[in-house]
C-alpha cells in the first residue's frame, strides 16, 4: 500500500481539481445517468408521447406510438418499459399493455425486436429501441413470428390480414381471440 | 503443522529485501504485523472464492471477511471444496469460514450470508482490500461503484484496491483495480460480450435445439400457465416444471436431449466452470492482495487474461481508464452555491461557469429528476422544479449529474450550499 496514495495524491495535483471532499451522499447511477442523456436524445415525431408514472424514476416509463401511415393507423398502442441498474449492458424490457393482432407481438405483450434481444449493444439507445418499435409497425414481418396466426395470415393473404387488423383494432375477435380495441 | 512452522517460509519473503522490492520498503516484524492486522474482503464463496479463501489464510492474512448470498448446491461439490455432501443447502459463506477457521489456526473469518448491496459505505470502508471472486457483470459494478464513490482526498485509507478475479471454462483473468486511479470494471464494459442470447421468435415458432425449448418453457409457457408465480430459479419445483414442459415440446418438435440438468444450466445461465481454471486465477488474485498489503513486490498493472484453451497463452496489459467512464471518468466536483438560488438560476450559473458552461442541461439526484428537458412530458412534469430554491429540492452535499447534448459526457457535482 506503500506508494498508492502519493500517487493518487499526484493524480489529484496535476487535475488541480477541487476534490470530491466532503461526506458522500448517494450517487446517480450509470444507469440513470445514461438514461437522462438518451432521453434527451430522442427523436419522438408526432405519432410518439411518453408518460413516467413517477417523474423521479426515469428507469420505468410507457411509450404510446400512434402509427400516422400503413396497416395499423389510427391506433395507439401502449408499450412500458422497463430498465435496470445495468442498462446498457442489458437492453431494455419492453412490453405491450394491450392484446393486439401482430405477428411480431404475442397476446402475453412480448415483442420480438432483434435489438431487444440478441442484437442488443450497449452502444445502442433509447431512440434505436424507439425507432425499431415505430418500424414493426410500418412493416410487420413475416419471418420472424411471435404470433404464428397472425404472420401466417400476413403471407398468406395480404388483404385477410389489413381486414383482421381492423377488426382486432375495433375489439373485435380473429380466429376466436378477441383483441383490445385500440383506436383512437 | 505448528502455527510458526506454517509461517517460515512467508516470513522469509517478508522480512528481506529482494531485488524488487521497493527502496523505501522496511521488511520485518511491522511488515508481518502490518499483514496480519490487514482485514481483507471476499466477495464470493463459490469457485473462485473457495481458493481465495484458502490462498489468503495460508497467505497469513489472519482477519478475513466473506460475503456470498448462495447456498450450497450438489454441483458444486466437485470444485468447491471447502463444502461436502451434508453441507447441501446451507449458506456458503458460513460453511466456507468454519471449514477454512478449523483447518488454519490462528485465522479468523467472518462470513455475511446476504447480498453485497445490503451493506452501506461504513461497511466496505473498514476493509484495507476487496478481493473478488464473482459470476456477475451486475455485482462486479456494483462493487466497483461502490468503491470509486468512497475515495475521499482528505482519506487516504478510503481507496480500497479492488482484485477481481473471473473465470470462464478454461479462460480466467485477474486484475487490479485501484479506484478512481486506474482503470475500472465500467471502463472495459463493452470487453464482457453480452451473453448471446437466441431470437425470441426462434424459441416461440420454430426450436431446433434442446435449449430453446427450455427458452420456451421459461420465458413463454412460464408465463403464458403460472403468470402470478415469480419465477425462482433456486426453486426446484419451478425447475421441475420448466423440465416437463421443454421435454413436451422437445417431443412435439422431435427434439431428443432435454435434460433436467440442461434446464437448470440454462435457467440459471450456468457457465461450464473448471476448477483448476479457478486455482490458477484465484492464486493470481491472492497473490496480489499479500503484495498490495505488504508492499514485499510491486504489483499486477493491471490486467492478465489468461487462455488456457488452446495450450496456455497469458497475456498482462495497462487496462487504460476511460476519460468518460460513467463510473470513474468523472468524479463529482464539488461546486459551491447559494442555496435559495432556485434551480433555474443555478442553470443559468452553469451555463457562464467557465468549466462547465452548458447550455441545454438536464439534472437528476439518485432519486430525483430535477429538471429535465426531453421528452416534453417530463418536461412539463419537472417544470415546476425551476422555481424551487435548491435547499428545498436537495440537502447540502448531495451529488447531482448533469448532461448536456452539446458535451458527450456528463457532469457530476457535488452541490454544497454556501
Amino acid at each position: 500500500m506503500l506508494k498508492i496514495w502519493s500517487m493518487k495524491q499526484q493524480q489529484q495535483q496535476a487535475e488541480n481539481a477541487e476534490g470530491a471532499a466532503g461526506k458522500k451522499k448517494k450517487k446517480v447511477t450509470a444507469a440513470q445517468l445514461r438514461v437522462q442523456r438518451d432521453l434527451q436524445e430522442l427523436t419522438l415525431g408526432n405519432t410518439m408521447k411518453m408518460a413516467f408514472p413517477d417523474k423521479d424514476d426515469i428507469l420505468n416509463f410507457t411509450l404510446t406510438i400512434e402509427p400516422d401511415e400503413g396497416m395499423y393507423k389510427g391506433g395507439s398502442f401502449v408499450f412500458t418499459f422497463a430498465v435496470n441498474q445495468n442498462f446498457p449492458h442489458d437492453p431494455p424490457k419492453v412490453k405491450c399493455t394491450q392484446k393486439i393482432y401482430h405477428p411480431n407481438i404475442d397476446l402475453e405483450g412480448n415483442v420480438c425486436l432483434n435489438i431487444l434481444r440478441e442484437d442488443w449493444k450497449p452502444v445502442l439507445n433509447l431512440n434505436a429501441v424507439i425507432v425499431g418499435m415505430q418500424f414493426l409497425f410500418l412493416e410487420p414481418n413475416a419471418s420472424d413470428p411471435l404470433n404464428k396466426e397472425a404472420a401466417e395470415d400476413l403471407r398468406q393473404n395480404r388483404d385477410m390480414f389489413k381486414r383482421n387488423i381492423r377488426a382486432s383494432m375495433g375489439g373485435g375477435s380473429v380466429r376466436g381471440v378477441q383483441f383490445d380495441k385500440v383506436l383512437r | 503443522m505448528a502455527t510458526a512452522d506454517r509461517w517460515t517460509h512467508l516470513y522469509k519473503v517478508l522480512s528481506k529485501s529482494g531485488p524488487f522490492s521497493d527502496p523505501d520498503w522496511v521488511p520485518g516484524d511491522e511488515t508481518i504485523k502490518s499483514l496480519e492486522e490487514s482485514k481483507i474482503l471476499v466477495i464470493g464463496a463459490g469457485g473462485l472464492g473457495c481458493e481465495i479463501l484458502k490462498n489468503l489464510a495460508l497467505s497469513g492474512f489472519k482477519d478475513i471477511h466473506v460475503i456470498d448470498m448462495d447456498t450450497i448446491d450438489i454441483s458444486n461439490l466437485n470444485r468447491q471444496f471447502l463444502f461436502r455432501q451434508s453441507d447441501i443447502g446451507k449458506p456458503k459463506a458460513e460453511v466456507a469460514a468454519a471449514f477454512v477457521e478449523k483447518r488454519v489456526k490462528g485465522v479468523k473469518i467472518t462470513p455475511y450470508v446476504g447480498k453485497i448491496q445490503d451493506k452501506d459505505e461504513g461497511y466496505y470502508m473498514q476493509f484495507k482490500i476487496v478481493v473478488c471472486g464473482l459470476d456477475s457483470i451486475e455485482a462486479r459494478r456494483w462493487i466497483n461503484s461502490t468503491l470509486v464513490g468512497m475515495v475521499d482526498m482528505d482519506n487516504p485509507e478510503s481507496l480500497k484496491p479492488l482484485i477481481d478475479g473471473g473465470t470462464e471454462g478454461f479462460k480466467g483473468q485477474a486484475r487490479v483495480i485501484l479506484p478512481s486511479l486506474t482503470s475500472c470494471i465500467e471502463c472495459q464494459l463493452d470487453m464482457h460480450a453480452p451473453r448471446p442470447a437466441v431470437p425470441l421468435c426462434t424459441i416461440a415458432t420454430i426450436p431446433r435445439q434442446p435449449q430453446h425449448c427450455i427458452e420456451w418453457a421459461h420465458q413463454i409457457a412460464w408465463q403464458d400457465k403460472r403468470k402470478d408465480d415469480a419465477f425462482d430459479s433456486d426453486d426446484m419445483e419451478h425447475i421441475g416444471w420448466v423440465y416437463n414442459a421443454a421435454l413436451e415440446r422437445s417431443k412435439e418438435f422431435n427434439i431428443p436431449g432435454v435434460t433436467f440438468q440442461m434446464a437448470q444450466g440454462v435457467v440459471k445461465n450456468i457457465i461450464p466452470a473448471i476448477a483448476s481454471t479457478n486455482a490458477v486465477i484465484a492464486a493470481a488474485t491472492t497473490s496480489e492482495a499479500l503484495k498490495i498489503a505488504t508492499s514485499c513486490n510491486p504489483f499486477l498493472e493491471n490486467y492478465m487474461m489468461y487462455a488456457g484453451e488452446e495450450g496456455v497463452y497469458t497475456y498482462t496489459f495497462e487496462a487504460e481508464k476511460k476519460s468518460d467512464c460513467p463510473v470513474c471518468g468523472n468524479l463529482a466536483r464539488k461546486l459551491t452555491v447559494n442555496g435559495d438560488f432556485t434551480l433555474e438560476e443555478f442553470i443559468e450559473m452553469l451555463g457562464e461557469r467557465p468549466e462547465a458552461q452548458l447550455k441545454k442541461p438536464s439534472l437528476r439526484t439518485e432519486e430525483k429528476t430535477l429538471y429535465q428537458r426531453f421528452p416534453p412530458q417530463l418536461e412539463e412534469q419537472t417544470r415546476a422544479n425551476l422555481k424551487l430554491k435548491l435547499r428545498d429540492l436537495l440537502t447540502s452535499g448531495q451529488e447531482v449529474a448533469v448532461s448536456d447534448p452539446a458535451y458527450t459526457i456528463d457532469f457530476r457535482f457535488q452541490l454544497v450550499f454556501a
